[in-house]
């Protein structure tokens, strides 16, 4: 454990091999610290002690038997409920899944155990991973550790909020415009997206599948990276994810910086970006220059049509892949004398607003008549946006952007105007249909103490470079501060 | 172009989705704000470009045996499958009456 009572992996492993504490008694100290604090911040939504004790049993009988200790080994990890878990209740934050307990694990959750991590449980989403907040949970909102009376931020704002509140190490997010980078920078927590077809999907509860990825939330970059490196690669299960070898992502974190060309687009620093944030972020581009870096002013003409192609895109799949929630086969069953009113009532009743709303969006943006107008029309400009990338990365290692436009929000402060919560991820969601990498890193707090995000975007499955970035930024202003 | 009230029914017609009449009415002024938002692509000249279904990389080992051999395989989960069922008998999914007699 550190100084402010963080534990981190490699304090973690050290403590464990010193056997100054065993991983059994690391994990009830969580629960302890879960049971204490999650009645206020809401972050988790089920745990999963038999489990989690188990995992941790066997790794001290590996330690008693003086066998090595896999790279997680006793490390507690939270799983955001998106992401399926045998035996362990499996909701998405909402109704229409209460009393869904999947049959199988996701591959990642698959590949954290096989690494030695104790899984402690599922933590708080919006519905279906759908918001910017936490405020479309079926289970209530999280609360943000380090901002009283603010968002956490969304989707996977309950993974953030329970690795700022040190009641897991670290946590598995996911990410379809924004869900895992904008939680991280709300919670002051670095937050990685891995290139689209890094980390397999499997067992990654659908939400638009030409999107969704998972990645890890941690307290460091080191972090973020050591559990990347155990969730990578091909899995024949995703036929997305890709054979592209995976490199030792902690070997590369101190590579050398001198010459590194770091894109700054105009679009990204243009109007609606809040001063504050502005500030943070040009003194952060100001220590990458330090630090050996070259800054290299470019355009991505199209940054401005990436909302309204990604509100076009997602909510086209996910009408379609939300469909298969008919109180059937799992979940909530609403009873009616028809198959169809059974349908529509499960459904309507089921869902949430926000729910709701997008299949609403995305089937009418999929029907006759409007197909061309906007579906087509979306995936043309999303072309664009991801030629873009390919132009900007010919210029440039990486890019620099702020995470967001603006600090997190007030609980209930766009609430009313879904298109204002839409706004939220204006920098986030361009990444994500391009299908590269992007780590928000904290870069300071606001005047009032909000947490500030930094965005570093590399090219596809250059999450090595990515990272070595954010881990030079991270250790830079580090040193400052000590 | 507004969405009427007619194309909100459509809509939730397609999607199996009832709504009540507040959500009726919600729904159509916030679907009408957020499809005058997406009209900005109209701006654009898309001739040029493709639609972009799913991300392809060009890097290398991105595009390799994506295709797996399509053999049946078996599977013992059956019975575990239907205990999430709402209403199930071994072998079977149970639902409300499809056609009249």
């Amino acid at each position: 454990m550190n100084a402010d009572g963080m534990w981190n992996i490699s304090s973690v492993r050290s403590t464990i091999l010193r056997k100054k504490i065993s991983a059994r008694e690391l994990a009830e100290d969580f629960y302890v610290r879960i049971k204490r604090e999650n009645p206020h911040l809401n972050a988790f939504l089920a745990l999963s002690p038999e489990r989690a004790f188990a995992q941790a049993d066997r790794m001290d009988s590996l330690l008693a038997r003086g066998e090595r200790l896999p790279p997680l080994a006793g490390v507690p990890i939270a799983i955001k409920d998106v992401i399926s878990t045998t035996g362990i209740p499996t909701t998405c934050g909402s109704k229409i899944l209460e009393n869904y307990v999947p049959p199988y694990d996701a591959t990642a959750v698959q590949r954290l155990e096989e690494a030695g991590a104790v899984i402690l449980g599922k933590t708080n989403c919006d519905e279906f991973a759908m918001g910017s907040s936490n405020e479309n949970s079926a289970y209530g909102p999280v609360r943000n550790p380090v901002a009283p009376g603010r968002v956490p931020g969304g989707s996977s704002g309950g993974s953030a909020a329970a690795v700022a509140a040190g009641l897991a190490v670290a946590a598995l997010g996911t990410e379809t415009g924004g869900s895992i980078r904008q939680p991280g920078a709300c919670c002051g927590i670095p937050a990685l997206m891995p290139s689209y077809g890094r980390v397999s999907r499997y067992g990654l509860i659908a939400f638009a599948s030409s999107l969704d990825r998972i990645g890890p939330l941690a307290t460091s970059v080191e972090d973020t990276a050591a559990i990347l490196g155990v969730m990578a690669g091909r899995d024949p299960l995703d036929s997305t994810s890709c054979s592209v070898p995976v490199p030792d992502y902690q070997s590369h974190l101190g590579a050398a910086m001198d010459g590194l060309r770091i894109g700054i687009p105009r679009e990204y620093f243009g109007e609606g970006l809040d001063p504050e944030v502005r500030r943070k972020v040009e003194e952060a581009i100001g220590v990458l220059e330090k630090l050996g870096c070259r800054r290299v002013e470019l355009s991505m003409p199209h940054t401005d049509y990436a909302i309204a192609v990604y509100y076009v895109v997602a909510t086209a799949e996910a009408s379609s892949n939300l469909a298969r929630y008919d109180g059937v086969r799992y979940g909530l069953r609403e009873p009616a004398s028809t198959l169809r009113d059974m349908y529509r009532r499960t459904r309507g009743r089921g869902f949430g607003a926000e729910v709701k709303r997008r299949i609403m969006l995305g089937t009418y943006a999929l029907s006759a008549g409007y197909y061309d107008a906007y579906y087509l029309r979306a995936q043309r400009v999303r072309g664009l946006i991801a030629r873009d990338f390919s132009e900007a990365f010919q210029q440039a290692d990486v890019l620099i952007t702020p995470t967001t436009p603006t600090p997190t929000f007030r609980l209930g402060e766009h609430t009313q105007d879904p298109l204002q919560m839409y706004l939220a991820d204006i920098f986030t969601v361009t990444a994500s249909l391009a299908g590269v990498p992007a780590i928000s890193v904290p870069c300071g707090r606001t005047a009032a103490g909000l947490p500030v995000g930094l965005q570093i975007i590399g090219p596809h499955f250059r999450e090595d470079r990515v990272l070595q970035v954010a881990r030079a930024y991270e250790r830079a202003t580090q040193d400052t501060a000590n | 172009m507004t969405i009427s009230r007619e194309d909100v029914l459509r809509v939730a017609e397609l999607a199996h989705l009832e709504l009540t009449e507040e959500e009726l009415d919600t729904y159509r002024g916030q679907l009408n704000s957020i499809l005058s938002y997406i009209d900005k692509l109209r701006a654009l000249d898309t001739s040029s470009v493709e639609p972009m279904a799913q991300i392809l990389h060009d890097a290398p080992g991105a595009e390799s045996d994506s295709l797996r051999d399509d053999v049946v395989k078996p599977d013992a989960s059956g019975p575990e499958i239907l205990r999430q069922a709402p209403d199930a008998i071994p072998g079977w999914f149970r639902v409300p009456r499809v056609m009249e007699r």
